[in-house]
């Protein structure tokens, strides 16, 4: 492992999972911690814990800003665990001379978001720091919910499964990219952000067979089914031209030469189920704006266990590999 | 009349039955073929999109593809990363450049080493973002640490013009710039002195369509001419890539040796006359230029002419910068595989000592290089 801390160690990708893997889980080592799920499940199945840290540069952006996400990432672990949630903390860290009326601005989206999904935020901590310790403001949100539907594990997907994605990938990623390059489009481009309580809820209320589910955050839908085939010890294989990916996502990617899977998302997630539940779960989520283009991707096969490979329409195959480095634009 | 949209520059390109028509035919043309061939695509990014599109599940087996130099990054030379790992820590100062160079290894590091440390390291999509860079910062002096082929040189030098012409005085250069033809004639020219046959192994090559955009396909006239290999000029899409197979299949099944475009849609004979007068403008050829894994190639690089060297970082700077040659890593054969001569899974470091995340030869270190394409979409063949 490099003996600095890069950029490319938070990417959500293969430096990330060495980063965690050899300090974090290291020194924490345990049971609940080793599933790796989005979500801890603790006191005898009743309850799901998260937490995750936000920072997004520029706050504001085309369908959220950092409040938002703060609310929706950590309320939507606890849902891809089957979890309503209910109690959230939230910790912020200040940049010295930030603007109290743009702070107001991000708790105000804060408390939309916490509505929607039925949650409070029951404690919490504010430290502000020296111009220039963070970059504006940084927060933490930590969560628990009440699991309805136990045993959702991304450990046990297996070749009764199909996987379906919810809407159209990599939006999130390509808004920010962008918004913080000023790339001008004429096409409106707006971030997936939003909260999944409500899908994952009316999945459960309908009776689908969920075995896994993932909200395809940093490293994108193609982190997810990595370590899906990973931990399951399963082969995913991927229609390439069943992947949904919006005109302007795709413009983006072809510009600076991305591929769609590989960037992040806040409010889209993929799903491992029964076979027999596909037409049901495609049903429900197909009522929901944000997933009304939700589709089947992948059939999980024995082909090549632990990897996910990517069929093309003309007949070739390849590996889709976790993303690996910082996303950088190629050259020419 | 309906405005350009991004679809439109890929869109029927990537055309399954196109495709697979392409295929057949292909299939169908090589079995008239009398020997097996060797087709090199120069550019990293036909490399990228060979393996990504998995091209070569759909040819027949006597058409072989050898991995070119043709990528920015993969190319620079250690003694390069270092200048730009020196400069970048000077007191202020940022330095900017594009894309991934900033993961590229030099003997000190990266540049994403560099700015781990403190550096203040920039990447930019285009040069001209760089005025912002410099309008933001005016008590620092930006670096701008300029990389590409010709089909990135005239960015550079439309920013130097727009820098000189306004008169801004905290943008510097360090120009980096190569050009295809020199290294295509070095890699026919040169013999390895472990294999005597290597003279040999480039049948034909797939030129790069963005380099003749630029540059016109005239710079590849000599090629079919005075070395007998014949040469498409192609785009990156599967079926501009397939087209052009097709088209050097055809050329040895009917006893041609010619210069073909196939990416007519915008490549001309002369090519971009104005973007050719800004480079001659600012740029002279530098007499050597080293690539990283090849070693020097005459006539190879530009540099800054001596007019314009108040803005010439490499100038400036040469009391800090080293000059001395740096090897590169021992077991690395980038040099074999960038010549034709061996394949990715070959090297013994391939995959383990030497992966995308930590590259210790050219090959690997950008996402175009011949190893990071085969590390990340090969391991299926």
């Amino acid at each position: 492992m490099n003996k600095q801390v890069t950029l490319a160690m938070g990417n959500g990708g293969e430096e990330n999972n060495e980063l965690i893997t050899k300090i974090f889980y290291k020194a924490f080592k345990n049971e609940i911690l080793e599933k790796s799920e989005d979500a801890a499940v603790i006191h005898n199945g009743k309850l799901a814990f998260s937490t995750d840290s936000f920072t997004v540069s520029p706050l504001f952006f085309p369908g959220g800003d950092i409040g938002k996400l703060a609310i929706c990432g950590t309320c939507n672990d606890l849902a891809m665990m089957g979890a309503q949630p209910k109690y959230l903390t939230c910790s912020v860290i200040i940049e010295e001379g930030f603007s109290t009326r743009e702070l107001e601005k991000i708790v105000r989206s804060m408390k939309k978001e916490l509505e929607d999904n039925g949650a409070v935020v029951v404690g919490g901590d504010t430290k502000v720091v020296p111009r220039g310790s963070v970059d504006k403001i940084f927060i933490n949100t930590t969560g628990i919910g009440e699991i309805k539907k136990k045993d959702i594990s991304s450990n046990n997907i297996s070749k009764d499964d199909v996987i379906l994605v919810s809407r159209d990938v990599g939006r999130h990623g390509a808004t920010i990219f962008a918004a913080r390059e000023g790339i001008e489009l004429t096409s409106e481009l707006k971030s997936d952000c939003a909260s999944l309580t409500h899908q994952v809820q009316a999945l459960i209320e309908a009776g689908v067979n969920i075995t896994a589910l993932r909200d395809a955050t940093r490293g994108g839908v193609s982190a997810v089914l990595n370590e899906w085939a990973k931990q399951s010890k399963i082969c995913i294989e991927v229609q390439e031209d069943a992947l949904p990916v919006s005109e302007e996502v795709r413009g983006i990617c072809e510009m600076l030469g991305f591929e769609a899977v590989n960037l992040a998302n806040e409010g889209t997630f993929v799903l491992a189920i029964k076979k027999e539940d596909e037409d049901k779960a495609l049903n429900v989520l197909h009522e929901f704006e944000n997933s009304n283009n939700a589709v089947k991707i992948a059939n999980v096969s024995d082909m090549y266990t632990g990897k996910v490979v990517l069929l093309s329409s003309y007949g070739t195959k390849r590996f889709l590999d976790t993303p690996t480095g910082e996303l950088l634009p190629r050259i020419c | 009349m309906n405005e350009l949209q991004l679809k439109d520059l890929y869109e029927g390109f990537r055309n399954p039955e196109v495709i697979q028509g392409f295929a057949k035919l292909i299939n169908t043309e090589a079995k008239q073929l009398p020997r097996p061939i060797n087709i090199m695509e120069v550019c990293g990014g036909h490399t990228h999109s060979i393996m990504k599109f998995g091209l070569l599940q759909l040819l027949p087996q006597n058409i072989n593809f050898i991995h070119g130099p043709g990528c920015p990054v993969c190319i620079m030379p250690k003694e390069r990363i270092d200048h730009a790992y020196i400069l970048a820590q000077q007191e202020d100062t940022i330095l900017v450049t594009l894309g991934d160079m900033i993961k590229v290894p030099g003997s000190k590091g990266s540049l994403q080493d560099a700015r781990a440390k403190g550096a203040d390291v920039r990447f930019v999509y285009s040069p001209l973002d760089t005025l912002k860079i410099a309008e933001e910062n005016p008590d620092k002096k930006i670096i701008f640490f300029a990389i590409g082929f010709e089909t990135t040189t005239p960015m550079t030098t439309s920013f130097i013009d727009i820098v000189l012409k306004r008169g801004i005085k905290n943008i510097f250069f360090h120009i980096n710039h190569v050009t295809v033809p020199e290294v295509m004639v070095e890699l026919i020219d040169s013999r390895d002195e472990h294999v005597d046959s290597y003279n040999n192994a480039i049948d034909a090559f797939l030129g790069p369509s963005h380099v003749s955009v630029i540059t016109g396909s005239k710079i590849y006239e000599k090629f079919p001419k005075e070395y007998h290999r014949p040469v498409v000029v192609a785009g990156f899409e599967p079926v501009d890539i397939m087209e052009a197979i097709l088209m050097i299949v055809c050329q040895f099944n009917e006893g041609r040796c010619e210069l073909e475009v196939e990416y007519k849609r915008l490549v001309s004979h002369d090519g971009n006359l104005k973007a050719q007068a800004l480079i001659g403008k600012y740029f002279e050829k530098a007499s050597l230029f080293k690539w990283r894994g090849l070693g020097n190639v005459p006539d190879s690089g530009y540099k800054l002419r001596f007019e314009f060297s108040e803005i010439d970082a490499e100038k400036i700077y040469a009391d800090i910068l080293p000059r001395e040659e740096i090897e590169d890593h021992k077991l690395c054969i980038c040099g074999d595989i960038l010549r034709g001569m061996a394949k990715p899974h070959e090297c013994t470091i391939f995959g383990t000592a030497c992966k995308p995340s930590t590259p210790l030869g050219s090959c690997m270190v950008s996402s175009e290089g011949a190893c990071a394409a085969y590390y990340k979409y090969g391991n299926l063949l």
